[in-house]
C-alpha cells in the first residue's frame, strides 16, 4: 500500500513482504491499518443490514421482511457489529494504534506482538459473529442478550453459541489490547512527555483501556455462564433452578454502560485533537478535559441499573442510580463548553474534519440532554424501550461516534497514507452526512413520545408517517457513506501529496513531526519534548529548538 | 408564552376522540377517551392517569431545560462561525484558562440537576410506591399474549389474544386490539401484580403511565387509576421472540355500574378458565422445564 514510497528512502525498513507482512505484522502502524480495514469492511455489513432495517419500516406492514426472527437477528447483529466490530476498532485498535505510540513519542506499542494476536482476535469474533447468524435461525435477542430469551429453550441451535463465542474472542483481543496501551502509554513516552503533556487523544484512550480493562471481564463471566446454562445444566439465569435472569442483566450493564463510554471516550480525546488544530489554538482547560474524561470513566461504573429501571428493582435503588446518572452530565457539559471554549477567539478553518467536529458537538449536546430526561427513573417509564432511546443512544453514541471516527479519518488520512483526502468532495460528503442522520434520528424523538416500542419489524398505522421520514433519512446517510466510500477511494488513488503537517501552526502533536506517510519506523531516536508544558497550553509540543 | 403553555395548547386543540368501541363480548359499548398516538404524533398520548399526568408535567418542565441548552449551544456555535473564521479572526487568541468560567460551567449545571432531581424524585416514589388500593389484577405475559386474574372479583382468569389484522372489525386498529381487554373500574386504584410464564416480556399502556417488566421468577407489582372511561392501548415492550410486535394490551375503563356488569358476565364467560394464582406465579417455570 502506501508504504511503499516510504520503503524508498528508508532502508532500515527491513519487514515481510506480501501476505506475511500483514499477517505476521508487530508493528502498529500496520496493525492500526488493518483494524480500519476490519471497521470499514463491518460498517458495510452492519450498514446494510440498518438500512434493510429502515426499509422494512417505511411502511407499515411487513413488506420485506417476512420471517420476523429474521428482523430480530438484524437488529441484534446490527448492534453487535456496530459496537464491538466498527467502532471499538476503528477508535482503540485503528486510530489508538495508529497515533498512541506517534503521540508519546515512542517507537511503537509496549508489545507488539501481543498488538497482532489482539487484531487476529477482533477479526476471528468478526467472523464466529456472521456465522451465528447463518447457522441455525440466528440470534433473535437484541444486543442485549436476556435470558430466558436467549436460553435453550427459547434459542435452541447453535446461533446464540456462536454469538457468545464471538464476543468472548473480540473480548479477549480487546483486553490484551486495553493492557498494551496502558503500559506503552506509562512507560513508554518520551522524555519531558510527563502525563499532564499528553495530548488528549492519549488521555482518552488510556481512560478507555482501563474501561475495557475492568469491564470486559465481567461480561465475559457472564457470557461463561450463559454458555454453560445453555451446554452445561447450570442454572445461573434459570428461575427454575434457583437462579434470577436479573442477574444477566446486572452483569450485562455492568459491563454495558462502561461500554458506551468506551465507545465515546475516544472521539473526546479525537474531537479535542481536531478543535484545537483548526482553531490554532491550545485546547482550553485541558487538565478540566483530562479529569473529566477520568470521572466519567469512574462514574461510569456506578450507574448501570438504569438500564434496568421496568425490571423491578426498588423504588431506593432507583433513585440513587437517577441521582449518579445525572451526575455524568457535569463533566460532559465540562467537556463540551470546554470545546466551545477552545473555538472562541480562535482563527478557524473550516476543513472537513473540524465540521464533522462541530457536526460531533451538535449530535452530542442533542443525545446527551435526552439522556438528561431518560436519567430520571419516574420518567423513563415512559420512554423505556420505545423510540425515544433509539433516537436518544444513536446520537450521543453511535452516530457522535461515527462522525468522530469520520473526522479522524480526514485529519489524519494524510498521515497514514502520504495522500490528502479532496477537500471539496469531502464538505459535500459531510453536509449529505449530517442532513441524512438527523433526518433518520430526529424523527424518533416523536414516535419514542408517542410511544412506539424499538425492536419491532411492525407498528400500529398511527406510526407510519414519521417512520417514512426516517427511513428516507436513512437513504440520505446511505447515498452519504456511498460518497464517503468514494472519497476513500479516490484519495488512496489519486489524493494529492500530503505534506508531513497539513494543517499549518495548529497541529502540534508529534505526529505532525515525521513525514507523510509516516515512515514504517518512526521515533527511533527518542523526541524531547519541551514548550512549557500544559502551563502556557503548550502540551504534547515539540521543542521549538529541534 | 412559555413551551409549558404551548404544550397545554397543543394538547387542548387535539380532540380527544370518542371511539365506538368494542364492549365486552360485543354488548356493551364502551365511549370515552382513546389511549392512542394519532398520525404524524409529535408529543406524548393524552394523560388518563394520575402518574401519567405528573409524567407530563415533568417533561414539561425538561423540555424548556434540554431545549434551553441546545439553543444556547447551538447560538455559540453560530456566533463561532461567523465572529471566529480565519478570514475574520486571522490572528487566534492565546487563553487557555479562565478559573472563573470553568467553576462557573460545573456549578451552573449542578444546580440546574438539582432543579430537575426534586419533581423527579418525587414522580419516582408517586409511581413507585403503590398507594391504598381498590383492587389487584394479576397480569401474565406469554409468548405471545397476555393473560389477566381478578383475585378480588371471584378469580376471573382470561387470555386476552391478539386479533389477527384479517378478523379486525372496523375502528378496531391493527396489532393495538385483542379478543378479551382487561376492564378495570374507573376511579379505582389498581393494584397490577406482573409476572411472566416463558421469557422477559414487558406491560406497558402509554397512556396511563404504565410499564413494568414481566420476569419468570418474579412478582412485579405497579399500579394505576383510570380517570376516565375509555380505552387504553399498548403493546409488550421488551424484545420477546418473533412475535413480540404483535403483542397488544387493551385497557378498558367502564363505570362502576358497567364494570360490575362486566364482572357477572365474565364470572359465567370465563368459570372454566379459574385457577388459583399461585399456581400462575409459578406454573410458567415449571412448565418451561
Amino acid at each position: 500500500m502506501a508504504y511503499g514510497a516510504a520503503a524508498a528512502h528508508d532502508e532500515h525498513e527491513h519487514h515481510p513482504t506480501g501476505w506475511k507482512r500483514w499477517v505476521y505484522s508487530t508493528n502498529h502502524k500496520d496493525i492500526g491499518t488493518m483494524y480500519i480495514v476490519l471497521s470499514m469492511i463491518a460498517a458495510l455489513v452492519g450498514g446494510l443490514m440498518s438500512w434493510y432495517i429502515r426499509l422494512e419500516l417505511a411502511d407499515p406492514g411487513l413488506q420485506f421482511i417476512h420471517d420476523t426472527q429474521f428482523y430480530n437477528v438484524l437488529v441484534t447483529a446490527h448492534g453487535f457489529i456496530m459496537v464491538f466490530f466498527v467502532v471499538m476498532p476503528a477508535m482503540i485498535g485503528g486510530f489508538g494504534n495508529w497515533f498512541v505510540p506517534l503521540m508519546i513519542g515512542a517507537p511503537d506499542m509496549a508489545f507488539p506482538r501481543m498488538n497482532n494476536i489482539s487484531f487476529w482476535l477482533t477479526a476471528a469474533g468478526f467472523v464466529l459473529l456472521i456465522l451465528s447468524a447463518l447457522v441455525g435461525d440466528g440470534p433473535g435477542t437484541g444486543w442485549t442478550v436476556y435470558p430466558p430469551l436467549s436460553s435453550i429453550a427459547y434459542h435452541p441451535g447453535p446461533s446464540v453459541d456462536f454469538g457468545i463465542l464471538a464476543l468472548h474472542v473480540a473480548g479477549a483481543g480487546s483486553i490484551l489490547g486495553a493492557i498494551n496501551f496502558i503500559v506503552t502509554i506509562f512507560n513508554m513516552r518520551a522524555p519531558g512527555m510527563t502525563m499532564h503533556r499528553m495530548p488528549l487523544f492519549v488521555w482518552s484512550i488510556l481512560v478507555t483501556a482501563f474501561l475495557l480493562l475492568l469491564a470486559l471481564p465481567v461480561l465475559a463471566g457472564a457470557l461463561t455462564m450463559l454458555l454453560t446454562d445453555r451446554n452445561f445444566g447450570t442454572h445461573f439465569y434459570e428461575v427454575a433452578g434457583g437462579g434470577d435472569p436479573l442477574l444477566w442483566q446486572h452483569l450485562f450493564w455492568f459491563f454495558g454502560h462502561p461500554e458506551v463510554y468506551i465507545i465515546i471516550l475516544p472521539a473526546f480525546g479525537i474531537i479535542s485533537q481536531i478543535v484545537s488544530t483548526f482553531s490554532k489554538k491550545p485546547i482550553f482547560g485541558y487538565l478540566g478535559m483530562a479529569y473529566a474524561m477520568m470521572a466519567i470513566g469512574v462514574v461510569g461504573f456506578v450507574v448501570w441499573a438504569h438500564h434496568m429501571f421496568t425490571t423491578g428493582i426498588g423504588v431506593n435503588t432507583r433513585a440513587y442510580f437517577t441521582v449518579a446518572t445525572l451526575i455524568i452530565a457535569v463533566p460532559t457539559g465540562i467537556k463540551i463548553f470546554s470545546w466551545l471554549a477552545t473555538m472562541w477567539g480562535g482563527s478557524i478553518d473550516f476543513k472537513a474534519p473540524m465540521l464533522y467536529a462541530m457536526g460531533f458537538i451538535w449530535l452530542f449536546v442533542l443525545g446527551g440532554v435526552t439522556g438528561v430526561v431518560l436519567a430520571n427513573a419516574g420518567i423513563d417509564l415512559s420512554f423505556h424501550d420505545t423510540y425515544y432511546v433509539v433516537a436518544h443512544f444513536h446520537y450521543v453514541m453511535a452516530i457522535a461516534a461515527i462522525f468522530a471516527m469520520f473526522g479522524a479519518w480526514y485529519y489524519w488520512i494524510g498521515k497514514m497514507s502520504g495522500r490528502q483526502y479532496p477537500e471539496g468532495l469531502a464538505k459535500l460528503q459531510f453536509w449529505v452526512f449530517f442532513v441524512g442522520v438527523n433526518v433518520l434520528f430526529f424523527p424518533q424523538h416523536f414516535l419514542g413520545l408517542a410511544g412506539m416500542p424499538r425492536r419491532i419489524p411492525d407498528y400500529p398505522d398511527v406510526y407510519a408517517g414519521w417512520n417514512m421520514v426516517s427511513s428516507i433519512g436513512a437513504a440520505i446517510t446511505m447515498v452519504g457513506t456511498l460518497m464517503f466510500f468514494y472519497v476513500v477511494f479516490h484519495t488512496l488513488m489519486a489524493g494529492k501529496k500530503a505534506a508531513a503537517n497539513p494543517w499549518g501552526a495548529g497541529a502540534t502533536t508529534l505526529e505532525w513531526t515525521v513525514p507523510s506517510p509516516a515512515p514504517f519506523h518512526t521515533h527511533e531516536e527518542m523526541p524531547v519534548i519541551g514548550g512549557g508544558g500544559h502551563a502556557h497550553g503548550g502540551h504534547g509540543q515539540v521543542k521549538p529548538a529541534e | 408564552m412559555s413551551i409549558r403553555d404551548m404544550i397545554r395548547r397543543l394538547q387542548l386543540s387535539m380532540p380527544i376522540v370518542c371511539a365506538a368501541l368494542i364492549g365486552f363480548a360485543g354488548t356493551a359499548a364502551a365511549e370515552g377517551a382513546l389511549g392512542e398516538a394519532r398520525p404524524w404524533q409529535m408529543y406524548y398520548q393524552d394523560a388518563f392517569s394520575p402518574v401519567m399526568k405528573e409524567i407530563h408535567e415533568f417533561h414539561a418542565l425538561l423540555l424548556v431545560i434540554i431545549t434551553g441548552i441546545v439553543l444556547l449551544v447551538l447560538g455559540i456555535l453560530a456566533y463561532i462561525i461567523v465572529r471566529f473564521n480565519s478570514r475574520r479572526n486571522p490572528v487566534p487568541s492565546k487563553t487557555a484558562h479562565n478559573t472563573l468560567l470553568e467553576v462557573a460551567w460545573t456549578i451552573v449545571p449542578v444546580i440546574i440537576l438539582v432543579v430537575i432531581a426534586i419533581p423527579s424524585l418525587k414522580l419516582l416514589y408517586n409511581s413507585g410506591r403503590t398507594p391504598a388500593y381498590d383492587m389487584t389484577l394479576k397480569v401474565t405475559g406469554h409468548q405471545w399474549y397476555w393473560s389477566y386474574n381478578y383475585p378480588d372479583h371471584g378469580d376471573i382468569t382470561f387470555d386476552s389474544i391478539p386479533i389477527p389484522e384479517a378478523d379486525l372489525k372496523p375502528g378496531q386498529p391493527r396489532l393495538l386490539s385483542v379478543d378479551n381487554p382487561v376492564v378495570v373500574p374507573v376511579g379505582a386504584t389498581v393494584q397490577v401484580l406482573v409476572n411472566s410464564d416463558d421469557v422477559i416480556h414487558n406491560w406497558a399502556v402509554p397512556s396511563l403511565g404504565l410499564k413494568k417488566d414481566a420476569t419468570p421468577g418474579r412478582l412485579n407489582e405497579t399500579w394505576f387509576r383510570a380517570d376516565v372511561p375509555g380505552v387504553f392501548y399498548g403493546m409488550c415492550s421488551e424484545l420477546c421472540g418473533v412475535n413480540h410486535y404483535f403483542m397488544p394490551i387493551e385497557v378498558h375503563a367502564l363505570s362502576k355500574t358497567d364494570f360490575d356488569a362486566w364482572v357477572t358476565k365474565a364470572k359465567e364467560q370465563f368459570a372454566s378458565n379459574s385457577r388459583s394464582p399461585v399456581n400462575m406465579a409459578t406454573s410458567g417455570a415449571i412448565a418451561a422445564r
